[in-house]
């Protein structure tokens, strides 16, 4: 191992999806010297960069119903000020695009631009050069492992691991933006196989909390044998049985819990019937990566039925994460800031976001605050954030506090165990979780005092594992069904239960009821 | 998942090792990428994306493939039309159109 990497910079961007990198744009548009590490590859990793997105990208008249038409599916969770605010500024942001940032959009016969969706590796690339333009200094295959704080608890930089070189680094950074997306806990869900939920475990270790954590077990569909699980076109689908029978009830949207009792028993084929010629042509155009497994196996899935699977995405398209708690993104602990998947959704999403372009806005929204607020943070601080002497806050995987035993492989198998299986994850149940969550918390305290070794893969282990008891403590807390947290043992939504629900802690866990702001034409006639 | 890396087609550029975001590469000792870490590939296809030369081709299996394999066998990929596909589908390379330009997918509901 060679010496350690030590750096400063004014904002320290962590994660370089579209979250971290409209992040890191924009501090570096507000004046600040920002340095981003990824994991992988700023441009080809996380969620976005493989699999590409729809963009909540409304015209101001279509806004209202944009709004509303969702907040039915989402539990009436979400909160009109913040969509509107999502809305007008990923508005903004896809115009900065389109132009300053360069990004070839489809030109419509009447000479307009299609601006609804992004294709992944394209828009990540182009982020990746706006990047290094703004002068933005990106480190690749250097994951954060922790945070450091100063004496008072602020947060004060980033340590972490560069691993293509195996050397440790360091930034000191005036503020620092958590943008290591959601946990998919290692499904191989397309691109999601970085997302181990590091951030969430970074900032509850500083204090942040976390909201909505009930709301991440979303599972999408792939051909059984593959890792694409772009579900938009299966809208197009019949569901076959083997003997090639129809699967009576099953669809994509709202029939996706029919496929997954199915698959507990038998295997689940789908055809894209419904699609015809026209539409075929357009689907390959607009998504080429959803053919790959199909042309690659000599499937052709209009014609041909081919089995398929549910993947687990977790957080990645569920919607809990850090809990944000200002308009800024900040979380609560000075100077820490988050963004994308690593901070809740339930500000636009509420319960539910499925089949979404929600979280791209969400992305580069959030981004776009904690960015600027970051630079502004460290502004004020000045020289004196270069003097801080920084503390180590990371503690499981890193730190044991007991004897060393153990490896990161069979603690991620032992969650693996715990969150990919439909009976406990999707189709929940009060006993189920209650178990699950047993055999979590024993795993917490082994992973706590016992595991150490490689940095990386034992701090994404220990950050998984957290992840878990966070999801299933709330999923047991909210004792009806709400957005996609449904529960076999409590069907019916209990208006009284309409509120956020925040989970915190690392060794004991708490939870607490987080009121809505009254925001819909239903909440004021009520109030009134 | 990555199944192949023709030394042949490969300019040792090191694209595919610096964008592979699991880090499944390194570099050989003459310059071509091993497959250090399969099992670590998530078949993400980006490394396919990123060759200048469609030297590389991703499986789309998560599995790893036997032996025997047609889509380890770079003649076949190649009579196939596979190798390279990918890059060609996003319309990435020398005097291609990229694919964001023609976008324009489908309805997202099927008209009842
Ligand atoms: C198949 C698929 C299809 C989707 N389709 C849509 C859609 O149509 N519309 C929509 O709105 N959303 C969609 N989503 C969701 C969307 O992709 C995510 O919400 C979005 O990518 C979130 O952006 P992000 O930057 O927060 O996270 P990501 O894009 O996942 O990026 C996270 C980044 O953080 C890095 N990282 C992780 N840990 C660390 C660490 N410890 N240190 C440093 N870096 C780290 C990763 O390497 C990665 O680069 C889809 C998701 C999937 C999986
Ligand atoms: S498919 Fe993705 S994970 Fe696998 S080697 Fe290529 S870039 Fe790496
Ligand atoms: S990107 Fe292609 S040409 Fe470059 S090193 Fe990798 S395999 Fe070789």
């Amino acid at each position: 191992m060679i010496d350690i990497l030590d750096l400063t910079a004014d904002v320290l961007v962590a994660g370089g999806g579209p979250a971290g990198a409209w992040a890191a744009l924009k501090a570096a548009q507000a004046g600040a010297d920002v340095i981003l590490v990824d994991k992988g590859y700023t441009g080809t990793s996380g969620a976005t960069a493989s699999a590409g997105t729809g963009v909540w990208y409304v015209e101001p008249q279509a806004r209202e119903a944009a709004m509303a038409s969702r907040e039915h599916l989402n539990g009436h969770l979400s909160d009109r000020r913040w969509m509107a605010r999502v809305l007008d500024q990923t508005y903004a942001n896809i115009h900065e695009l389109a132009t300053t940032g360069r990004y070839p959009f489809p030109i419509l016969a009447d000479g307009s631009e299609l601006r609804r969706g992004v294709q992944g590796p394209e828009y990540m690339r182009r982020m990746r050069a706006w990047l290094k333009r703004g002068g933005v200094r990106v480190l690749d295959h250097s994951p954060a492992l922790e945070l450091l704080t100063d004496p008072t608890g602020a947060v004060a930089g980033v340590a972490g691991h560069r691993r293509q070189l195996d050397q440790p680094y360091r930034v000191r950074a005036g503020a620092v933006v958590l943008a290591t997306g959601g946990c998919a806990f290692l499904s191989r869900a397309l691109g999601c196989d970085v997302n181990t939920g590091d951030g969430a475990l970074f900032a509850a270790e500083v204090g942040a909390t976390l909201s909505g954590m009930e709301f991440s077990n979303a599972y999408a569909i792939a051909p059984e044998f593959s890792s694409v699980t772009k579900t938009a076109y299966y809208n197009y689908a019949t569901f076959y049985r083997e003997d090639g029978t129809v699967l009576e009830g099953a669809a994509s949207q709202s029939g996706r819990s029919v496929i997954a009792r199915a698959l507990l028993n038998e295997r689940v084929f789908a055809r894209l019937d419904l699609a015809d010629d026209t539409v075929r042509a357009a689907m390959r155009r607009g998504q080429p990566n959803f053919f790959l497994p199909f042309d690659r196996m000599r499937i052709d899935p209009f014609e041909d039925r081919f089995p398929i699977t549910l993947l687990l995405e977790g957080t990645v398209r569920g919607t809990g994460g850090v809990r944000v708690v200002d308009d800024d993104c900040s979380t609560g602990v000075p100077g820490l800031y988050v963004a994308g998947d690593v901070a809740t959704r339930e500000l636009i999403c509420g319960g539910f976001t499925g089949g979404g372009s929600h979280n791209s806005a969400w992305a580069m929204s959030s981004g776009t605050w904690a960015g600027t607020a970051a630079a502004r943070h460290a502004a004020a601080l000045g020289t004196t954030a270069r003097r801080r002497r920084p503390v180590s806050a990371g503690q499981a995987g890193l730190r044991p506090t007991g004897v060393v035993s153990g490896d990161h492989r069979e603690v991620v198998r032992a969650v693996q165990a715990e969150t990919h299986p439909y009976l406990k994850n999707y189709l929940r149940r009060g006993d189920r979780l209650d178990q699950a969550l047993a055999t979590l918390d024993e795993l917490w305290a082994d992973t706590r005092a016992h595991l150490h070794g490689s940095p990386v893969e034992a701090r994404q282990a220990a950050a998984m594992v957290a992840h878990a008891r966070w999801m299933y403590t709330a999923a047991l807390a909210r004792t009806e069904s709400r957005g996609m947290h449904k529960r076999l043992d409590h069907p019916g939504t209990d208006p009284s239960r309409r509120h956020r629900l925040l989970v915190g802690g690392l060794d004991e866990l708490w939870t607490a009821a987080d009121p809505v702001r009254p925001h819909t034409p239903l909440d004021l006639a009520v109030a009134s | 998942m990555i199944e192949l890396i023709s030394a042949d087609r490969c300019v040792t550029c090191d694209r595919c090792i610096e964008a592979c975001p699991t880090n499944v590469f390194d570099r050989g000792v003459d310059g071509v990428p091993v497959i250090a870490r399969q099992a670590d590939c998530q078949t993400c296809f980006m490394c396919e994306a990123y060759c200048p030369t469609d030297a590389l081709f991703v499986a789309p299996t998560v599995a790893p493939l036997p032996a025997g394999d047609p889509l380890r066998d770079e003649e076949h990929l190649v009579a196939t039309g596979l190798l390279g596909s990918y890059r060609a589908g996003i319309g990435w390379g020398h005097g291609r159109t990229p694919g964001s330009r023609l976008a324009v997918g489908p309805d997202i509901t099927p008209p009842a």
